[in-house]
């Protein structure tokens, strides 16, 4: 008799959770390292417009093939999908897709050498020539000739890299590969490269405990992982000569100033970007939303939510260490939202 | 001379059909009469059981090699003997994580073995009885620690240790010698194979101090009373057990040939071969892990999986292996 009531109570309990419209839910799934906003846009949304944002952060590569098989609403990516992989979503799902840019990050070099505290300079030459193994020593020439005043150690120099794939190291060396053409020539870039020197770190984790454990290392993390967790890190030389540390106005000085290249379709890397305070390894992350979506319901709400992110979401974005988009690239973006097919 | 007594003994004795004794007629006739249900519908159930096993096997092989055709047309044999993983220019040979896995793990075996059967001859022959059990549970404990808190450990302790302790000692004293060269970072071969060795400790203790305790006593009383010492006994008992701390230890190799997380934490990931235990490595289960999830083209993910099919090819050796020799050595010496 117990369990009986025990089982109407509970059904009861689940019906009425059921009461009210079938709310709507939305699936996406893709890159890692907006998922701090994205959750608190989602979080935000669902309280204000009940409509539900499921998100599952499995890596920028996973997102886009989701997208390709269409098993999920939207997708969320570091770097743009590459022409192939377009055609291949307009065959299987017969749909264009649209690059949304959400927020911007950057990639920032830490490091960790006795004595020394912030405030280290790099050019894209030196920054190449340690990660390519040629310079190995604080100490070098090359390095103490751009950081005058500063007590380098003549200690060798131990690379941290991401050992697994990740959008970080698509944006790092895709700047590399800008500025540096040996870096281009040796190695190139991808979410994977093959490094020529370096110890592999799983995750900003695995870089940031290599680099706090090793005397004289330096690697790259996000900006939001740097700045919580309080690591050193260098200030870079930018396209126009300047050093310049990655603050959220440089990380937007970079977006305006690669705003009058910027191509339609928004798929683009504002790496090494023109303007003298920019930030030089910066970038967009994308929500990639299908043009033609067969649910008109979804279509509707994925354009009222990015809609909101354009608007009321960039005030979140200071707060997790996140780099809100400039006016430019907003207008451009409203432009690609309303053209998502829905009547 | 067959009399049903007889023939229904040799049938207990196991020759695969044990149909339940019927002693009307000759086995012979009866072999397809289903005399029981129960027992008929039994033994073709674990007939299908055993049979899903052993083409999950195979099926997981096939699965493997079809996922990692594309590697295999390209590249062919000289994926095993190319050093070269770069997936910018989709070449890739996958000897760096032979060596790395088989590295890491016959240095853990080489750790860990001679502790391992300190502790169970400890445990079997020398220990005081209210010690054993507290004792054997403690390693046993370590069998369960996960994977990834050892490797927390290892980043954490471990790694410290050693690049500022172990590795500058080692190298000053016996910096000559090529394993004790080069830079020393923490991270490395040496340190996998100190994880490892700690993870693959409680399987060869337990499995060898069951084995020595399995000796029977009247091998250790006749040799002391042939006048043997306490250490001369042990030896005798060791050799009897010989076959089953083989296994043990194949046993453990297995477990460090498949082990992930606690590696790819401490080993550096780095795929290059070199002669120094204290230089990065990289393991076939580590660079699954890492680069799974985010290999965009399909040649990178079929030469991931051809890397799965090779450790699973691999393991699939060492443990023939195994079996082989443990057979070899039972054979002319029937124990238990």
């Amino acid at each position: 008799m117990k369990l009986r009531s025990f089982v109407l109570a509970m059904a009861a309990i689940a019906l009425m959770g059921q009461s009210g419209a079938a709310q709507l839910k939305l699936n996406g799934a893709g890159a890692t390292f907006p998922y701090v906003i994205y959750s608190k846009w989602f979080d935000v949304y669902h309280t204000k417009t009940g409509i539900e944002f499921n998100y599952q952060s499995i890596g920028s590569g996973g997102g886009i093939k989701q997208v390709i098989e269409g098993t999920v609403d939207f997708g969320a990516s570091d770097a743009p999908m590459t022409d192939d992989q377009l055609k291949q979503v307009l065959d299987k799902q017969g749909s264009e897709v649209l690059h949304i840019p959400t927020v911007m990050g950057a990639v920032v070099v830490t490091y960790s050498i006795p004595n020394v505290g912030k405030g280290l300079k790099l050019s894209p030459e030196v920054l190449s020539g340690i990660f390519l193994g040629e310079i190995t020593s604080w100490g070098d020439s090359k390095i103490t000739s751009i950081n005058q005043g500063m007590n380098l150690p003549d200690l060798p120099i131990v690379v941290a890299h991401r050992s697994d794939g990740s959008g970080t190291t698509n944006i790092f060396t895709d700047y590399l590969t800008k500025a540096s053409k040996p870096w281009a020539d040796k190695v190139g870039k991808g979410p994977s490269v093959n490094w020529p020197v370096g110890l592999g770190g799983k995750g900003n984790e695995g870089v940031a405990g290599l680099v706090k454990q090793s005397e004289g290392s330096i690697g790259y993390v996000e900006l939001a992982y740097a700045v919580q967790n309080k690591l050193p890190y260098a200030s870079l030389q930018n396209k126009a000569g300047n050093f310049v540390e990655p603050t959220f106005d440089a990380v937007a000085a970079a977006a305006a100033g690669s705003a009058k290249n910027l191509p339609d379709d928004l798929r683009v890397s504002i790496t090494n970007a023109d303007g003298k305070d920019s930030y030089p390894i910066s970038g967009f992350t994308w929500l990639l939303i299908y043009k033609n979506m067969k649910d008109n319901d979804k279509a509707e709400a994925v354009k009222k939510f990015l809609t909101w992110a354009m608007a009321d979401g960039q005030s979140y974005a200071k707060d997790l260490y996140y780099a809100p988009l400039p006016k430019e690239v907003l207008k451009m973006c409203e432009k690609k939202i309303a053209s998502i097919a829905s009547k | 001379m067959a009399t049903p007594a007889i023939e229904t003994a040799q049938q207990i004795q196991g020759d695969g059909n044990f149909p339940a004794p019927s002693v009307s007629s000759s086995p012979r006739k009866n072999r397809w009469r289903i005399h029981n249900v129960g027992d008929f519908v039994f033994e073709n159930l674990t007939r299908l059981f055993g049979f899903v096993v052993f083409s999950l096997v195979f099926l997981m092989a096939f699965e493997m090699y079809r996922g990692s055709h594309l590697s295999i047309e390209k590249f062919g044999w000289s994926f095993l003997t190319t050093s070269t993983w770069d997936p910018v220019q989709d070449q890739f040979g996958a000897l760096p994580f032979i060596f790395g896995t088989l590295g890491s793990s016959l240095l853990a075996l080489l750790i860990a073995l001679p502790l391992s059967l300190g502790v169970a001859v400890f445990l079997s022959e020398l220990c005081p009885r209210w010690l054993e059990q507290p004792l054997s549970f403690v390693v046993e404990l370590l069998a369960a620690i996960p994977s990834i808190v050892y490797g927390l450990w290892g980043v954490f302790v471990l790694v410290p240790w050693l690049r500022i302790t172990v590795e500058p000692f080692l190298r000053k004293s016996l910096g000559y010698i090529p394993l004790f060269s080069g830079p020393a970072y923490g991270f490395g071969m040496l340190a996998s194979g100190l994880i490892l060795a700690i993870m693959v400790l409680p399987i060869i203790t337990s499995i060898s101090r069951d084995v020595l305790k399995s000796i029977p006593s009247l091998q250790r009383e006749a040799a002391f009373a042939l006048g043997a010492t306490r250490w001369e006994t042990t030896r005798i008992v060791l050799r009897s057990a010989r076959s089953g701390i083989l296994g043990a230890t194949l046993l453990g190799l297995g477990r460090a040939v498949g082990e992930t997380m606690a590696v790819t934490m401490v080993i550096g990931n780095r795929p290059e071969i070199a002669a120094s235990l204290f230089s990065p490595a990289y393991s076939m289960a580590s660079v699954l892990a890492n680069e799974f999830a985010e290999a965009t083209t399909e040649i990178y993910t079929h030469a991931l999986i051809e890397i799965a099919l090779v450790l699973f090819v691999i393991t699939v050796i060492l443990n023939a292996l195994a079996r082989l020799i443990v057979w070899s050595l039972t054979r002319k010496f029937k124990t238990a």
